[in-house]
């Protein structure tokens, strides 16, 4: 289960954000009749078209395993959170149909016509992610049922069960994540392009655009990041200790960046600031945080979990804190020049952008969930009272085969993606203007088409 | 009350997945039988130009399936996915396979690489139904109860055969249906030809395997069986029958936007009489309908999700089997991708 989604985490950002910025630019090209904006956004929605199969692959298999590894979770608590998913699986019906449209919608439908059924969609994906965050936050921090004396869950309250404490932070922190993830990946790509001295507009529009909206994004991030933090301090205190490894509740608790937990409490290794946690959490030195050692030992993370949920954290932390210089850094220069930063220093640090989104959304997804060990229903269900019945051996085969598949599927989706960019650069390096010569279907989309009856010549430029 | 409106919904999600999940396996059903490279050439273009549209929209009824029924009877679905673990498993390695297949094959270029992920496709096109099927037919025996573990015996006997022979034959004659239809849409005569055979070539094997399935339920389910030769389980059994014999008499005069009603109507009402024929069980004779309903404020609310859905959802459905049918959603070509766009000089900075 954690490898799918793990696996399927990293479609997400562009399940939710990709459509949102192909729109911007198709918004763009239809406004201003920018060709080379049509153009970006043609091709991204042909890369939207693979990635949203795979995701739609992936979510399926996500959904199965629910019932086939965790069975005792959903058994027991399924009518209590489970509506969060209910949300989520008619966004996603009408994401499917919504995309269908906008892809399949480029050659026949009138061009505004066919921006207006695309705009829905990054909505419907918002409220996709609602659901699934809402039953992420249920898990965290579950509310929304009392039990009775066999320990059944009853009075079910739904809008206690997807309006709990972690989910407002949680929801902010995801959506925002994702985008500015998109963003920087999409740009990435082009920045690379731009280092090979493919310095054209194609190449600078194609970088310009997305690093734009992640780079105004960075700094909100980097403030909804501090206040989920902060809730987690509030909410979980115990994964708040795990994350920066306080083992003793106190005061004047010092921060470790990085470092390693023993089982005696010490921490080797990383950096130590005196009072820094102290003040992070409550702003003041003299701020109680609650440490490991509070619970007995079976209610709380290994201090291996620990260890690795303060890995990911930090690595969390230090990625966000080097992407907002780099959003600093372009911001001042398009303020002050308007203009990309001259140094091709920029254009590495903005390649290197999107790979480290990635990582950092799998840190995120590593604290939350490996910081709330034991629990898989945080202070009500253990991990091992979920999960399947069935015999080790057949979920380590089945374990097997899904990720042989797994591989197998996303080493295809790469090679099928860096094979049709390849294809492109070189239509567009080699060929002259216009379409390949000799291509009956070279007709370009919203242009007069042979069949159609509703031709329309509206393109949008002068 | 409330309960049972759920299990309604859930079983009209069945259905829906039955027809929609099901005319594409039998589009992928009969990419699988259309021959070599050269020969299947021209029905497998057909597939792929019939299926690319929609097949995503049809897939989601599945997860749409599976939610409502962790919320709406979390334990169903804990006994369901005990029981049943090693089919559900295939299943699901099979979808992914299948979908993943079905979205590299277009844009991979070379004829090898199209033959991988064409074959992957084609063959988990069979495995999953399949394996679906022998689930529900599992089920329908009685051999599952909360608390089984999983084992062989829920769904390697014979009435789960059946149930996943009988299944994939479904998908076929859907898969068919529409293929003829879609043909005649795309203007391919030869095809309309082609398929119409192979519809009613499956209706053949359906009756077949219906019989023989009579035979086996009779002692094997025996309380889904009488559901369904008695009562109004049978009434729309029969409907189902002269509805699919009516299909085949539409294909004959080559009404094939009728026999797409027809033919799914049938499969549709097979799936209904089923559900009738559980009735009050959701697994025959050990869990009913009321002793598996989740908390009833989470019903009230799915059910209200389910409604404002419904209002948000069916108007873009329609619109988008509408505009499919009518032939105005086309894919990009690789020329509008390819194309250069003017202003593309480089540029010395």
């Amino acid at each position: 289960m954690a490898f799918t989604l793990a696996s399927h985490i990293l479609l997400v950002p562009f399940g939710v954000a990709l459509p949102a910025i192909t729109l911007l630019m198709h918004y763009r090209g239809l406004r201003k009749g920018d060709a080379v904006a049509l153009l970006l956004a043609r091709r991204w929605s042909a890369v939207m078209a693979v990635q949203f199969a795979i995701g739609i692959v992936t979510g399926t298999v996500l959904s199965f395993e629910f019932g086939l590894l965790w069975p005792g979770m959903m058994g027991r608590w399924g009518d209590v959170f489970g509506l969060g998913f209910g949300i989520e699986a008619w966004a996603f019906f009408l994401e499917a149909i919504l995309i269908a449209l906008y892809l399949y919608g480029w050659r026949r439908l009138k061009p505004w016509t066919h921006f207006w059924l695309g705009l829905p969609l990054p909505l419907a994906a918002l409220m996709g992610a609602f659901g699934i965050v809402a039953a992420n936050a249920w898990m965290n921090t579950p509310r929304g049922f009392t039990l009775d004396a066999s320990g059944k869950p009853v009075h079910v309250n739904v809008r206690q069960a997807v309006f709990t404490p972690m989910f407002g932070p949680e929801y902010w922190h995801f959506v925002v994540g994702v985008v500015l993830t998109a963003g920087y990946v999409v740009a990435g790509v082009y920045a690379v392009g731009l280092l090979r001295g493919r310095r054209d507009r194609y190449h600078r529009l194609g970088f310009t655009l997305p690093f734009t909206v992640a780079a105004i994004l960075t700094p909100v991030q980097f403030v909804l990041g501090d206040s989920i933090a902060r809730s987690v301090f509030h909410e979980q205190p115990v994964k708040f200790a795990a994350t920066e490894l306080v083992w003793k509740t106190d005061t004047h608790v010092p921060e470790y960046l990085f470092g390693r937990l023993h089982a005696d409490g010490s921490v080797s290794g990383g950096i130590k600031v005196p009072q820094l946690d102290s003040i992070l959490a409550g702003f003041r030195p003299s701020t109680e945080v609650t440490g490991l050692t509070s619970v007995p030992a079976s209610d709380r993370p290994t201090v291996i979990q620990a260890t690795i949920a303060h890995w990911a954290f930090d690595i969390m932390v230090t990625v966000g804190s080097l992407l907002v210089l780099l959003a600093l850094w372009y911001g001042w220069c398009r303020l002050r020049r308007r203009e990309l930063p001259r140094s091709p220093w920029f254009l590495r640090c903005a390649a290197l952008a999107g790979a480290a989104c990635l990582l950092t959304v799998e840190c995120g997804w590593i604290t939350t969930e490996v910081g709330r060990q034991p629990w898989i229903v945080y202070q009500n269900m253990r991990v091992s009272e979920a999960v399947t019945g069935t015999r080790a051996a057949s979920l380590w085969t089945m374990f097997g085969i899904v990720a042989v598949v797994y591989v197998l599927a996303f080493g295809s989706f790469l090679t099928v993606l860096v094979k049709m960019s390849h294809r492109w650069r070189l239509a567009d390096e080699g060929a002259p203007a216009g379409a390949a010569a000799g291509d009956l279907e070279g007709d370009t989309p919203y242009g007069p088409r042979p069949l159609s009856t509703t031709a329309s010549g509206d393109r949008g430029d002068e | 009350m409330i309960e049972d409106v759920v299990a309604w919904v859930l079983l009209v999600a069945v259905a829906a997945y039955a027809c929609a999940g099901g005319t594409d396996y039998g589009a992928g059903f009969w990419d699988l039988v259309a021959g070599g490279a050269e020969r299947g050439k021209r029905p497998r273009w057909l597939i792929d130009h019939a299926m690319e549209p929609v097949w995503e929209t049809n897939n989601v009824w599945l997860i749409f399936v599976l939610v409502i029924m962790w919320t709406g009877f979390p334990v169903l679905f804990q006994t369901v996915f005990s029981a049943m673990w090693l089919p559900l498993a295939l299943a699901a390695v099979g979808l992914v396979l299948r979908g993943a297949g079905f979205a590299l094959r277009k844009p991979a270029r070379r004829l090898t690489r199209r033959r991988v992920y064409g074959a992957v496709f084609a063959v988990s096109s069979l495995l999953t139904p399949f394996f679906l099927g022998a689930a529900v037919g599992g089920i329908a025996t009685g051999r599952v109860a909360p608390g089984t573990q999983a084992s062989g015996d829920a769904w390697s006997n014979g009435t789960s055969v059946i149930a996943g022979l009988l299944t994939v034959a479904a998908t076929a004659f859907l898969g068919a249906v529409f293929l003829t239809a879609d043909a005649r849409r795309f203007d391919a005569p030869d095809l309309v030809g082609y398929f119409r055979l192979r519809a009613w070539c499956t209706l053949v094997v359906l009756a077949v395997l219906a019989i023989v399935g009579l035979a086996v339920t009779h002692d094997d389910a025996p309380y889904v069986h009488d559901g369904l030769t008695g009562g109004v389980g049978l009434v729309l059994v029969l409907i189902a029958v002269v509805s699919a014999l009516a299909t085949a008499w539409l294909l004959y005069r080559v009404a094939t936007g009728w026999a797409r009603v027809t033919a799914i109507g049938s499969v549709a009402l097979v799936v209904v009489a089923w559900g009738l024929a559980q009735r009050p069980y959701l697994i025959p004779t050990s869990l009913t309908v009321s002793e598996a309903a989740g908390a009833s404020t989470t019903l009230r609310w799915l059910m209200l999700v389910s409604i404002i859905a419904v209002v948000l959802v069916g108007p873009p459905l329609v619109l988008l089997y509408r505009l499919d049918t009518r032939g105005a959603l086309q894919p990009l070509t690789e020329a509008d991708l390819r194309q250069t766009a003017p202003g593309r000089e480089p540029e010395n900075p």
